[in-house]
């Protein structure tokens, strides 16, 4: 297929991505500091400062100067023009590379895309008249963008042939899926203990919950654990579950199979194979005190450079030709 | 729609009822209703030099065109005259150019041409066909034929219209369609692949076709997406292009692959900034060169310009009687050429009577429609055309027929024209029934272009209801 098509196909899927976690990470840090007061750790100011890094939007966001509340970081995150990775752009993006590629995406994906684009304006006009911060039209509007990414992959899973086209989507939904959930734990590693150490008051609680949700795991960590809530568990199915559809592991997984897939078809095995296939390999045999022997941030960080680094070799390999 | 005496034609007689029946709100909540669809496909058009239209819809009309199948057969019969004619025409004014030696077609009218292209002089075509996709307008201005208005052999568009109101409607008034037998025209694609296909250089592999588009910036990109996506060929930017060894490739996430044929919705300028005006960036550097080579086609051919003319299109009649031997069936409509000092001094006696159009216009621009001038826009185009008048042809102004339209105040009249499509290829004309019928949106209006607020009807072609042509009384028309 054409190189720019390919390259279009999966940042749109990333985009996406990108926009649904955005909406995650709003709500879930609203419901953080929604708690009383006595609920939390002291420095709860910073719960809007930590949903700034793990958007990676801490740095432009620190440019505009303004301070750092929820109705400032909210709207960065969400309608802001400026922020190239806001909620807002994401979707304009996302669907000015799908106009690019029409002839790649079914019909199903493309209204998709485009009915979310003219819902997105429709928000856009409300929020741009609006007097206050106004919190239930923007639990509306955080609906609507993870429906919207739920209605895109679906389509995408759905209604793609097999074939490159839909294995470059995958790769995007999956690359940016990992980052996501990489920067996530690692916004919140300061809370994510080891099993050594006693697990502190319900204080901490509420933070692995609101981890656990962002990512829709909460209920599931009980049907895997069948324990309460410990820290090192939550790590432990964020990172090495595959059961988890968005633990790190499960992500490389599917990385792993759509490169493989793709080299198939191709007929070829490259670097992007085997960078895939050495991270999955790393994953498989860590284990959860290993990682926090080695210290949890560290692992994160690591990963997050080697998730960057297969995605520029991607790039170099197949979509900037 | 109707005879002058008020009767329907027998082709509408079922709309009419339909029309007169369905409760006005029906008809004004299924005109909203398509207005919707084609905005969620995202069949949007922009216009040039307006700011506010980033996307814009050409607006469909819900109240079809009919036309019987037996002034069908006898338009398509013209049509694929003329084509045909058109394609011996350039074949030989880019080689022998029997028809000037013949005295028939003035030789400077040839060589003044801007579109005729000199790198084509000589040049082999593969089968001699140049123009593969022609968009024939024609109109009806008298009780029963059909005359052309203009050729458009160049980049016609308009047939993902044609294409999309034909699903809407079928969407939107499934009624209609089960009491007519309206003939499909759902295998345009088809038959358009097979043109392509069958005008490869190369008969050594599967031929690999491509469709060339400016990008999404261009007002006519829906239907460059649509086209490529319902062919199933890679949709083309001139970046994704490289020319090497002669021979035209794709970049592909599999390395470079071979491309056999383009079909390219890039103008001849644009299209190479080796070989023409070097600063595109729309265009393949070296594409001339692979074409020379033989080892590209492109449809629709390079230079095919010239026979989009207003000029040439004067001598159509002769053109066709030169290479066919054979006496038109498609009339033109009446034209006088102000290169000639008799007709323009006709011309410019009659201004305001006349349409009077730019012989290398497009787009409904740069045209006089005298009736609907004023005094001094007429004395501010005698001026124009007394300093070139080479540039300039005239016509009557038509009495289009009209079809009636629905509008939120009811249900009046507006003129349209219709174009068909003519593909040609290696074994034969293929034409789909039917075309795009365009229609004037205001009042009176004769101008349909989508770029100046026309909009388009789905266009049916069925069955003869009398064969004998009886025509049927009904309630005439009126505005409410």
């Amino acid at each position: 297929m054409l190189a720019r098509t390919a390259d279009n196909l999966y940042w749109l899927s990333r985009y996406m991505e990108r926009a649904d976690f955005l909406a995650r990470i709003v709500q879930a840090t609203q419901r953080l500091t929604s708690l009383p007061i006595d609920y939390t750790q002291p420095g709860q100011g910073t719960e809007w400062e930590s949903a700034l890094e793990a958007s990676g939007a801490a740095e432009g966001f620190l440019e505009t100067g303004a301070p750092v509340d929820e109705e400032h970081v909210v709207d960065y995150l969400t309608f802001s023009v400026e922020n190239p990775a806001s909620i807002r752009n994401c979707i304009e993006y996302a669907r000015s590379n799908a106009r690019s590629v029409r002839t790649a995406l079914t019909s199903e994906m493309w209204e998709a895309i485009n009915s979310a684009w003219f819902e997105l304006k429709r928000f856009e006009q409300i929020n741009l008249g609006r007097g206050q911060f106004d919190r239930e039209e923007l639990t509306r509007f955080l609906d609507f963008v993870k429906k919207t990414s739920l209605d895109f992959d679906g389509c995408a899973y759905r209604t793609m042939l097999r074939n490159d086209a839909y294995w470059f989507t995958r790769l995007g939904v999956y690359l940016e899926r990992a980052d996501n959930t990489a920067r996530l734990l690692d916004v919140k590693y300061h809370v994510l203990l080891p099993e050594s150490e006693a697990v502190g008051g319900s204080l901490d609680y509420f933070q692995w919950t609101a981890i656990l949700r962002a990512v829709s795991a909460h209920t599931a960590y009980h049907w895997v654990y069948r324990q309460s809530i410990k820290p090192w568990l939550v790590a432990d199915l964020l990172i090495l579950k595959m059961e988890m559809p968005r633990s790190l592991i499960a992500c490389y997984d599917n990385i792993v199979y759509f490169l493989d897939a793709i080299g198939r078809a191709y007929g070829v095995q490259g670097a992007s194979q085997r960078h895939a296939r050495a991270v999955m390999e790393r994953l498989q045999a860590a284990s959860t005190s290993e990682i926090f022997q080695s210290g949890l941030h560290e692992f994160i960080t690591t990963f997050v450079e080697d998730n960057s680094r297969l995605s520029e070799t991607i790039s170099t390999q197949y979509l900037v030709i | 729609m109707t005879f002058v005496d008020g009767s329907v034609r027998v082709a509408y007689e079922r709309i009419a009822k339909w029309l007169a029946d369905a409760p006005k709100d029906m008809l004004a909540s299924r005109q909203r209703h398509a207005e919707l669809m084609f905005r969620r496909i995202g069949i949007t058009f922009n216009v040039y030099g307006d700011k506010d239209a980033s996307e814009r819809l050409i607006p469909f009309d819900i109240i079809p065109r009919i036309i019987q199948r037996s002034e069908w057969a006898r338009l398509e019969a013209g049509l694929v005259q003329r084509v045909n004619a058109i394609n011996k025409f350039l074949a030989d004014i880019y080689h022998g150019q029997e028809i000037v030696k013949a005295g028939i077609l003035p030789a400077d009218i040839v060589e003044s041409n801007p579109y005729f292209n000199k790198h084509m002089v000589g040049q082999k075509v593969p089968h001699d066909v140049y123009v593969h996709i022609a968009g024939i307008d024609v109109v009806r201005i008298d009780e029963d034929d059909f005359y052309v208005l203009e050729d458009n052999v160049r980049t016609p568009s308009g047939v993902s219209y044609m294409l999309e109101n034909r699903e809407v409607m079928m969407r939107l008034a499934p009624d209609l369609f089960a009491s007519h037998r309206v003939a499909p025209v759902e295998n345009y694609p088809d038959a358009l692949l097979a043109a392509l296909r069958s005008v490869t250089p190369t008969d050594k592999h599967e031929p690999a076709i491509a469709l060339l588009t400016p990008g999404p910036f261009n007002s006519a990109y829906y239907e460059h997406s649509f086209l490529a996506d319902k062919l199933g060929v890679e949709l083309v930017e001139g970046r994704d292009l490289i020319v090497e060894d002669d021979t035209v490739f794709m970049r592909t996430t599999e390395g470079p692959r071979r491309v056999d044929v383009l079909y390219r919705r890039i103008d001849d300028d644009f299209i190479d900034p080796e070989a023409f005006n070097p600063i595109s960036m729309l265009g393949v550097p070296g594409l001339m060169r692979a074409y020379k080579a033989g080892n590209i086609t492109i449809a629709n051919a390079v230079g095919t310009g010239i026979a989009d003319d207003k000029a040439i299109y004067t001598y159509m009649p002769e053109i066709i009687e030169f290479y066919l031997g054979e006496k038109p069936l498609l009339k033109n409509v009446p034209t006088w050429r102000c290169r000639e000092p008799d007709s323009l001094k006709y011309v410019l006696d009659n201004l305001g009577d006349l349409v009077v159009k730019e012989v290398n216009g497009s787009g409904g621009y740069g045209m006089l429609v005298g009736p609907h001038a004023s005094a001094a826009q007429i004395a501010e185009f005698a001026i124009k055309l007394r300093e070139d008048p080479g540039n300039f042809i005239a016509q009557p102004t038509l009495s289009l027929s009209t079809c009636p339209t629905f509008f939120e105040t009811g249900i009046g009249p507006r003129h349209v024209d219709l174009r068909p499509f003519v593909l040609s290829g290696a074994d034969g004309v293929r034409i789909v029934p039917g075309g795009l019928t365009r229609v004037a949106l205001k009042e009176g209006s004769l101008v349909v272009n989508s770029s100046q607020g026309g909009g388009t009807k789905d266009t049916w072609i069925v069955d003869d209801n009398n064969s004998n042509g009886t025509r049927l009384q009904s309630q005439s028309q009126t505005q409410s």
